[in-house]
């Protein structure tokens, strides 16, 4: 049980006694950040606010430090877990201070007065989100990103041992979305808080998440570290996506490639297919790919998008036979893009390619 | 910090230099004029028309103008919507029914209400009020429409009570409608030291809730998470707002728009929306605000009373419709 610090035993959850996800079963310990990842209405949130004791449960039990949660005070959960949920905030005239300073609630005494101490711990929750500048503005008056951040510092203020945050990033742009998780990160290695969360960003949950947990239907799916969750086919499973895929590698999302015979071919190779691969699937038009060592950038893109893919083993000079390959689909095609402008050892045969297909007139330059 | 508090002494300051001169004003004022000298004297001596008739009044107004208005703050913290209010929620108006029956009720059978018992009654009607606007809440999600239903709720509950003044014969009837327009003439010493101790009570318990209902403001979900029982809490709330209401409605009957204006006037005021300034805040400023409203219902027409509720409206609805109107451009900018 080492740092074991949240704990679901059989835990059922739903609304109005009908449980709509059973059996689950989830430990979190100190320093990990656990990610609830599944499609939108799989039921992240229901398991989240059972969890934070908003929702009843319809079975099983929730310990928190090895005591079950169900049977303890308001205040000494408050003192050892607290949220950044996805409900709307209008606090009236309240400024960044007063919001983070709600953190000391469970701290303070009958009338709720600040003492020296929560005031200068509220300045410093709100100094660990770099938004000290905030404190004195109107918390109506910030910016999603800030807002967030200054919730965030509530949280941390409440000292916490497990953070629980319902998608966090939500409405953020990408760069206060990469903030936000940095700061989670730091927080959960300085404080060695334990964290539970839902995100819909895949991408960012691959990244962040220690453990993964993916709610499907009407159980946990799977749940595992990372790695092992994050695989395309897996991915692509749970989400049911029918019309494109997940790229595990670069944690990306592919449209559905453009099927049929392929028209055009692209030489490519670096990561300089990349970009036309993708242009081609906007305009829909099937295309080939050749030659790509399976260790290539552009060989997992080129997987997903491309009607055929002319492959070579990894660190391996392309060969013959994937040449001759290579060859015959070119003849087929109406066109021939070459984005590739260096070649060496490895690729010498694209070079040739690129000649074939400047001889008989296939190449478009551009 | 410094600022804040500085703020928070002189709005307090304020807010008792002007409670206490109209409370002066109002006990020199009316359709006798008294000089301060004979108002001491007055008072000295225990007599006349300034101790027997116009300092219960005074005070009267003074302490249940704070009520409404604490009232009125509590409910817009539970509703999270600025303008709740026990006038516009109908809950004066359940207790104004509930009231009036009892009455005709015990008038027809030649018994009189005691002044508990005033209180009783108006409270159950409260409650009645409150439960069918929080089964409302549960349906209706905009706050508008909330507030609609509870104008509607509040119409259906004067249009009773009229029907039952109306049939009912009775010489005391006269009273019961002055009183079911609102009023606080008539108040006697046994009145202001009931209604004191009710509202002084209530008042102390709103105020020791200062904290959980800081913690409300920022919604249920983090109220529970920083600790607060959030249905016990709810409950408490509630009570306590409806027995403020109720002891306004069974002494003075509806008044309308003091609980919604003054703990607008006093936020404005102390910039903040803390329970710990506001509670006492929207008690002084409610009973500076009620009694400014009930000289002008003494002296404007004297020696005709105007009812208290047609000048609080005269004041208080603008409050309300501004409110209204700053919070949609607020959100058309937000959009």
């Amino acid at each position: 049980m080492n740092g074991v610090c949240l704990q679901a035993r059989d835990l059922c959850v739903g609304y109005n006694r009908k449980t709509l996800i059973g059996g689950i079963e989830l430990t979190l310990r100190r320093g990990e950040i656990m990610t609830l990842i599944g499609p939108n209405g799989a039921g992240k949130s229901t398991i989240l606010k059972s969890i934070i004791r908003q929702l009843p449960l319809t079975g099983g039990v929730v310990y928190l430090d090895e005591q079950d949660m169900a049977a303890l005070g308001e205040r000494d959960v408050a003192r050892r877990l607290s949220v950044l949920m996805t409900a709307h905030l209008h606090p009236e005239l309240m400024t960044c201070f007063d919001v983070a300073a709600t953190g000391r609630y469970p701290y303070t005494g009958r009338l709720g007065i600040l003492s020296k101490e929560d005031k200068e711990k509220t300045a410093r929750s709100l100094e660990l989100v770099h938004a000290a500048d905030l404190a004195d503005r109107d918390f109506a008056q910030i910016s999603d990103g800030q807002r967030q951040r200054v919730l965030l510092a509530r949280a941390l203020n409440q000292e916490p041992e497990v953070l629980v945050l319902d998608e966090p990033t939500s409405f953020l742009d990408i760069r206060h979305k990469l903030e936000l998780l940095a700061i989670l990160k730091d927080m959960v290695r300085v404080r060695d808080l334990a964290v539970v969360m839902s995100l819909h960003e895949l991408d960012l949950a691959q990244k962040i998440s220690d453990w993964v947990v993916c709610v499907h239907g009407d159980s946990i799916a799977r749940q595992g570290p990372a790695e092992e969750i994050f695989t395309s086919d897996y991915i692509t499973e749970l989400y049911g996506a029918s019309r494109g895929s997940y790229n595990a590698l670069y944690g990306s999302l592919e449209l559905e490639a453009a099927r049929g015979v392929p028209e055009v071919f692209v030489i490519g190779g670096g990561g300089m297919g990349v970009p036309v691969y993708r242009r081609l699937q906007r305009q829909g038009v099937p295309f080939a790919a050749g030659v790509l060592g399976e260790n290539d950038l552009d060989y997992p893109v080129a997987r997903a998008l491309a009607a055929e893919t002319v492959a070579e083993r990894p660190f391996r000079p392309v060969s013959d036979e994937a040449f001759q390959k290579a060859a015959r689909l070119m003849e087929r095609c109406r066109r021939v893009l070459c984005p590739v402008a260096d070649f060496g050892e490895m690729n010498e045969k694209n070079r040739q390619l690129r000649e074939l297909a400047r001889e008989v007139g296939k190449l478009e330059t551009k | 910090m410094r600022d804040k508090g500085l703020r928070c002494g002189l709005g307090f300051g304020l807010l008792g230099v002007l409670a206490a001169v109209l409370l002066l004003w109002n006990i020199g004022a009316g359709s006798v004029d008294f000089t301060p000298a004979e108002i001491a004297d007055s008072i000295w001596k225990m007599a006349g028309i300034i101790w027997t008739i116009r300092l219960p009044r005074v005070l009267a107004a003074a302490i249940l103008g704070g009520a409404l208005s604490v009232s009125g703050f509590l409910l817009q913290t539970f509703f999270a919507n600025p303008i709740a209010g026990p006038f516009v929620l109908g809950i004066s108006s359940g207790a104004k029914l509930v009231v009036s029956l009892v009455m005709v009720g015990m008038l027809s059978r030649g018994a009189v209400i005691s002044s508990m018992g005033m209180i009783g009654a108006a409270f159950v009607g409260a409650m009645i009020s409150m439960g069918v606007i929080l089964l409302l809440s549960r349906r209706v999600r905009a706050m508008s429409m909330l507030v609609v239903s509870g104008v509607m709720i509040g119409y259906i509950c004067s249009a009773i009570t009229d029907f039952v003044v109306t049939f009912a014969d009775d010489s005391n009837i006269v009273n019961l409608h002055n009183w079911s327009l609102g009023s606080f003439s008539g108040t006697s010493w046994d009145n202001v030291a009931l209604m004191a101790w009710v509202v002084g009570i209530a008042f102390l318990l709103a105020f020791l809730l200062s904290k959980p209902i800081g913690a409300y403001q920022m919604g249920e979900v983090y109220a529970q998470n920083m600790g607060v029982n959030v249905k016990r809490f709810r409950v408490e709330l509630i009570l306590l707002s409806s027995l403020l209401s109720a002891t306004v409605t069974a002494f003075a009957g509806p008044i309308s728009f003091v609980g919604i204006a003054v703990p607008h006037l006093m936020k404005s005021l102390f910039h903040t929306a803390k329970p710990i300034v506001m509670i006492p805040a929207c008690f002084l400023g409610g009973s500076a605000f009620c009694l400014f409203c009930d000289l002008i219902a003494r002296t404007a027409f004297a020696p005709r009373d105007m009812s208290i509720s047609s000048v609080t409206a005269i004041f208080g609805a603008p409050i309300v419709i501004y409110i209204m109107a700053s919070r949609k451009s607020e959100k058309g900018a937000g959009a």
